[in-house]
């Protein structure tokens, strides 16, 4: 298996061989130093420019009333961040990202477990069966959901045309049209789009797991439920925790998807931060507003990864070296 | 249990390596839904509007080319496939060069801003381009005026991929034995040659790996070519979703041109589908 090199971790390392720089060697510091500068310029720049500028801007942004013409005077203080956190369109979308954050880990978790666990044994075709399952992974979010809308279509998609054939009739407006289905019929083409990454990550997991262990356990008596339970699962915990954290900060974010099958509709059931805020940029001008529904959804993602740092990943980190249970 | 000792030898996967019937039904019905909704596009490329309403489910009968031949010859199919090549490429150079040149530093080189330099990125990765879009949308077009162009959407794209390229690049630097670089430096080269000559080519593997995750990423982009690109320069994605809300009655059609704007996604995919793998695992570990 490829797998990059682990990081040494901190600065604890001692440093490298040029430590012991002669005393007065003041002209290759003052080169270490152009050269250092010399390196990181570039990429230094660039994401400064494109990164860091548009962030403070969009702070920025979020204290005036600005539709987006003419300078910047309409200085409004938090009046913009008022007017958010009171739209209930707004507050709905930061339910609905909660909830797809929850969703898709209750989802996906047992059900890129069960794959991931069925999938790692001698098998014919395993191979095969990784890349196949990660194609989904693969395409971009607007050609799943371009195809998932037209299979979707209401009243002559293969969907219904399948629900047909044992007798079920499909929602009048479609699965999509429907407030009350449109997020649970989102939340489906979210988990077939990418429970692909997580039976990958888990599986490549599972590499990790020493064989020794489960074949110990077996020899205890413990039945193959018993092993993977007990045994290999606790062992994955630091996958499965590195791989909930990509999995919620991406949620908190989704865009693309929403915007190809539901436009944030019907009813706005299916609006997220993403959607409301380019809704509010690009159709309706309120710039400020926008900026303001950027920067409360950066604080709620930077605070969710912050806590989830905090109280879930750093037993990782810090003892990364030797996974948990092993002795 | 007396078998310890004989299932000592395959070091791949674990408990009982004898599949079992159910296991294969398991994977069968995974890979069914998993590929389904693709292969029904791709079959459905070849079937008619009236054979699709008439039987949603069934097989082209008979196959038609006609739908694929319209996206070819009369969609502005090929100049969105140009768009998104170019922009991909471009953004993929400068992610991969500038990544390179900055985590060659950040890897190898001892000095008292190196930490805090790293962690500048690594905090970079908690930043996604949505939060930052209306005033990026600004920047590109008004201050800078490259608005509809490929440079546009490419560097701000670079921009964002570049603490993930930095974080994986720099342990793969850092795992370049200290000896080979002392070697070097008593043969005569100096940090420079030592970068261009031995480093370079030793981190070729890295390098490809975070250059297909930011060529797929700038592949599939949608959001920040939503806004920034217009009319002819338009990228897939773009085309795609034009395509489908124009002519979303068109089923056939749709499927024809989604099939035909993810076949080289797939290819690429196929082709690198190690490096992705690894890039990924890579990064979770990070």
């Amino acid at each position: 298996m490829t797998v990059l090199p682990v990081a040494p971790r901190g600065t604890t390392d001692p440093p490298a061989g040029r430590s012991a720089r002669p005393a007065g060697a003041r002209g290759r510091d003052w080169r270490m130093a152009a050269e250092i500068v010399a390196f990181t310029a570039p990429a230094l720049l660039l994401f400064a420019l494109f990164v860091v500028w548009p962030i403070l801007r969009a702070v920025q942004f979020s204290a005036f009333d600005w539709n987006g013409f003419g300078p910047l005077v309409d200085f409004v203080g938090l009046q913009n961040y008022v007017r958010v956190l009171a739209d209930e369109v707004f507050v709905a979308a930061v339910g609905h990202n909660l909830l797809i954050v929850v969703a898709s880990i209750l989802v996906q978790l047992p059900l890129g477990l069960a794959i991931a666990l069925l999938l790692n044994r001698r098998m014919r075709g395993q191979g095969m069966l990784r890349t196949i399952i990660f194609v989904p992974y693969v395409l971009s979010e607007v050609i799943a959901g371009v195809v998932w809308f037209q299979l979707l279509q209401p009243g002559r998609g293969v969907v219904e045309g399948i629900l047909g054939t044992v007798g079920l009739e499909g929602p009048y407006q479609g699965f999509l049209g429907t407030p009350e289905l449109a997020m649970p019929t989102l939340i489906v083409v979210l988990t077939w789009k990418y429970v692909g990454l997580a039976v990958l990550l888990f599986l490549a997991g599972l590499q990790g797991v020493p064989h020794e262990l489960t074949e110990a356990a077996q020899i205890d008596g413990a039945s193959w439920w018993q092993t993977q339970w007990r045994v290999t699962i606790p062992l994955l915990g630091p996958t499965i925790r590195m791989w909930m954290f990509l999995s919620m900060i991406g949620s908190l974010q989704l865009f693309d998807m929403v915007w190809i099958l539901t436009g944030g509709g019907p009813a706005n059931a299916t609006t997220t931060m993403a959607t409301f805020l380019v809704n509010e940029g690009t159709k309706r001008q309120n710039y400020g507003i926008a900026a303001a529904a950027s920067v409360v959804l950066f604080v709620i993602a930077l605070v969710m990864a912050v806590l989830y740092q905090r109280f879930v990943l750093r037993r990782d980190t810090a003892d990364a070296d030797v996974p948990r249970g092993v002795r | 249990m007396t078998t310890a000792t004989r299932t000592r030898a395959p070091r791949q996967g674990s408990g009982r390596s004898e599949g079992g019937v159910l296991v294969y039904l398991v994977a069968l019905l995974v890979v069914a839904l998993t590929l389904g909704p693709v292969l029904y596009a791709v079959l459905g490329g070849f079937r008619t509007n009236a054979q699709l309403a008439s039987d949603p489910a069934g097989l082209p009968d008979p196959w038609v080319a006609d739908n694929y031949r319209r996206v070819i010859t009369e969609s502005s199919f090929w100049t969105y496939a140009v768009n998104s090549v170019a922009v991909a490429v471009i953004t993929t150079v400068v992610t991969v060069v500038f990544g390179l040149m900055a985590a060659y530093p950040l890897a190898r080189y001892q000095f008292r801003w190196r930490e805090p330099l790293f962690m500048v990125f690594v905090v970079g990765l908690l930043f996604p381009a949505t939060v930052a879009i209306i005033p990026l949308f600004i920047l590109v077009t008004r201050d800078l005026g490259i608005g509809n162009t490929w440079w546009g959407v490419a560097l701000p794209q670079a921009a964002f991929a570049l603490p993930m390229t930095i974080v994986i690049l720099r342990p793969f630097l850092m795992a370049i034995p200290r000896e080979m670089e002392e070697a070097a430096l008593i043969d005569g080269a100096n940090r420079l040659q030592f970068f261009w000559r031995i480093l370079l080519p030793l981190s070729a593997p890295g390098a490809i790996t975070v250059g297909v995750l930011a060529f797929v990423g700038s592949w599939n982009a949608y959001l920040l070519p939503l806004l920034l690109l217009r009319g002819d320069m338009k990228t897939l994605p773009l085309g795609v979703a034009d395509f489908s809300s124009q002519y979303s009655s068109d089923t056939a059609g749709v499927f024809a041109f989604t099939t035909l704007a993810m076949i080289p996604a797939l290819i690429f995919f196929l082709a690198m589908q190690k490096r992705i793998v690894s890039g990924l695992q890579g990064a979770v570990k990070g």
